[in-house]
């Protein structure tokens, strides 16, 4: 188990940089979560963690040793992928092994044996062992490929997109069973992931990557309410956050489509006819007759526990969840307000947060 | 597409078998021609239209693997009955086996130059596949300088018919000694192979995803032991196809063994047509020295017939 550190990591393929000054710090134990597109700078990290690429500037350290001298094999991290991450030819059990057979482990056979029957207990692969890995399903795959890497006692793990080929029902059984298994493993895992749900519901600590840049890092609790800008605000959350742009005058909001929305700015920062973004997530936008502005239904979306309404209002679109037994109907005028005390206010011009600028 | 064909599709099929049948025949043919030709009597090999039904003999090949002199007269029944059964093979033909002073019979230079065949060919295909691997591992998983320009270069050695070096290259094997030795053909071999086995290898390896060695290096595995434990198993299919290519191209070169070799590292191409010149042509000879000189193609890409099949898909391996 180990502490990983990124010092001041600049990556570059040619003219193309993938990662820009990144600094990253991963605690031993830690279930760490980087979120971004594709592009963004995910895998390249990971692989500079695991020593298949050599940074262009900057340092890595695992466990406080400054690592860039050392091979893959030397750094005793796993790696699974999203796919090609079995070896073909080889049977499962053949797969567990195979870490294990390396010249620089020497590993006595019975312990083999015994460390692989283990694994495929916790994972309940034991009656696959046998088989051929191109005779395997999807999930039973990624299952062999995380015992392959839990086989060896790794000091850490690095997860490339490893659920993202299964589909949503096993996705959604891996992600509990992988949860559960660092937790009994006590082991620091680095989980790479487009997905935010993915992200929210697994991360101890999740790192948002934007284009070779390390946006914000922090607990999904911090990510989800306090956004550092608003691309963070705008990839988490299902539906992210709406972004209504607008600025302050008297004491309340005024969006740039007409409507006015009660807003103490508790911030003590000069606001008034400052062009801003105001920040709320659906669940902070709430349907009453009573309330401040005005919109037509657009559209519905049942989602059975809720349901998540797409509001007209003038030009833009914005979004509430509403209780499910709620009725709307398309293209019913209705009245809405918010929770003043949720509203994130951004800079327009640069997208930064007040709070997190200030 | 569905268990269910209409009606069009069946003819359309039934076409389609029916063409390979007939290229398949045609194909075959010089085959059957020259195997049949092998085990026919001297008087049968040549007759228009070809005989295709006869009892089939082995004396050409007792002819093939003996050394004779033609007869003046023929035999005496003594000497006819005295002999064994494949001596009197070749006195039907009106010929005689050359005996030696202990009575022992000579041997014909066949099977020396079969054996050199296979020596050179072999040893050259193992040279050029091997280099050829580990070269086009380097192309497909390493950023080379100048990659395209040298992978062009490398080509470009196969852009000029090779006879045209005959000349200049028989020099210097005669300055350095080379001539008439096996290293000589088989460095000549080895080259005309390697660029083609360098190519081919390359887009087989690019299809291997890198994924795996990464894996493997993860795993605690150097790149030499990744490279023999994952990616050679993997281009086992690309590999069998090259080999069956440079082995082909080994062993069927002619002009070159022609010019360079004669004697003791001459292979089987110049020395079949050099056995038309004894006597009148004795065509089931050749013929049978042709069909023993096909049997090691066959047999090695029946050995690999596998690894072909998945080989000539070529790019629809896996996936």
């Amino acid at each position: 188990m180990a502490h990983i550190e990124l010092k001041g990591i600049t990556k570059n393929f040619g003219d193309h940089t993938a990662l820009q000054n990144m600094n990253l710090d991963i605690a031993d134990g830690e279930f760490f979560v980087l979120l971004g597109q594709t592009g963004a700078g995910k895998t390249t990290t990971l692989r500079l963690i695991a020593g298949l690429e050599k940074p262009t500037a900057g340092q890595i350290f695992i466990d406080g040793r400054d690592v860039a001298s050392w091979g893959a094999a030397e750094r005793d991290v796993a790696l699974v992928l999203q796919q090609y991450s079995l070896y073909p030819r080889y049977t499962v059990r053949e797969n567990l092994e195979f870490p294990l057979k390396s010249p620089i482990r020497r590993v006595e056979p019975a312990e083999i044996k015994e460390r692989v029957d283990r694994v495929a207990r916790t994972l309940r692969i034991e009656h696959l062992l046998d088989r051929k890995t191109d005779r395997l399903s999807g999930g039973e795959m990624q299952r062999v490929s995380i015992g392959r890497a839990i086989v060896r006692k790794p000091r850490v793990f690095l997860m490339d997109e490893p659920l993202s080929a299964l589909d949503a029902k096993l996705r959604e059984a891996l992600r509990t069973e992988l949860k559960n298994l660092q937790m009994n493993l006590g082991a620091t895992f680095l989980f790479v992931t487009h997905d935010q749900i993915e992200a929210m519901s697994m991360g101890d600590k999740i790192g948002v990557l934007n284009n070779g840049n390390l946006v914000q890092t922090g607990t999904p609790h911090e990510i989800y309410n306090n956004p550092v800008n608003t691309f963070v605000a705008g990839s988490v959350g299902s539906p992210p956050m709406n972004l209504i742009d607008g600025t302050i005058a008297g004491g309340e909001a005024v969006s740039d489509d007409g409507y006015r929305l009660p807003f103490a700015n508790g911030h003590a920062i000069v606001t008034d006819g400052r062009p801003l973004t105001f920040g709320i997530r659906p669940e902070d936008l709430q349907l009453e007759s009573g309330g401040a502005g005005k919109a037509t239904v657009h559209d519905v979306e049942n989602h059975g526990v809720a349901k998540i309404v797409t509001l007209r209002t003038g030009e833009k679109f914005i979004r509430a969840t509403v209780p499910a037994q709620a009725v709307l109907r398309i293209e019913e005028k209705v009245r809405f307000s918010w929770n003043p005390e949720k509203v994130v206010l951004f800079d327009s011009r640069t997208g930064v947060s007040l709070r997190h600028a200030s | 597409m569905a268990a269910v064909q209409t009606r069009s599709e069946r003819a359309l099929n039934r076409v389609a078998i029916t063409a390979v049948l007939v290229i398949t025949l045609i194909f075959l043919a010089p085959i059957y021609w020259i195997t049949s030709t092998a085990f026919k009597p001297r008087n049968l090999a040549t007759t228009i239209p070809p005989t295709v039904l006869f009892q089939p003999e082995i004396s050409p090949f007792v002819k093939l693997f003996t050394k004779r002199s033609q007869l003046r007269t023929a035999p005496t029944p003594e000497e006819y009955s005295a002999a064994p059964w494949w001596e009197r093979m070749v006195f039907d033909g009106g010929e005689k086996i050359v005996r030696s002073g202990r009575g022992e019979v000579q041997p014909s230079g066949y099977p020396s130059r079969f054996m050199n065949s296979l020596i050179v060919a072999i040893t050259s295909t193992v040279l050029a596949v091997g280099m050829g691997t580990f070269t086009a591992y380097g192309f497909s998983r390493f950023k080379v300088k100048g990659e395209a320009d040298l992978l062009f270069f490398i080509l470009s050695t196969r852009m000029l018919p090779p006879v045209v070096v005959a000349i200049p290259m028989f020099l210097m094997y005669r300055a350095v000694g080379l001539n008439d030795t096996h290293w000589g053909l088989i460095i000549l071999y080895t080259a005309f192979n390697l660029s083609f086995s360098v190519w081919l290898m390359k887009g087989f390896i690019d299809e291997i995803p890198k994924e795996y060695e990464e894996a493997a290096l993860v795993d605690g595995y150097t790149r030499m032991q990744a490279f023999f434990k994952i990616v050679i198993p993997e281009a086992a299919t690309g590999i069998a196809a090259t080999a069956v290519f440079c082995f082909i191209t080994a062993w069927n070169e002619y002009a070159f063994a022609l010019i360079m070799t004669n004697r003791r590292a001459q292979t089987a191409p110049p020395f079949i047509p050099s056995q038309v010149g004894s006597g009148l042509p004795d065509w089931t000879v050749i013929a049978a020295g042709t069909f023993l000189f096909l049997l090691p193609v066959a047999i090695f890409t029946f050995l690999l017939r596998n690894h072909l099949l998945r080989g000539m898909s070529f790019g629809a391996i896996r996936k």
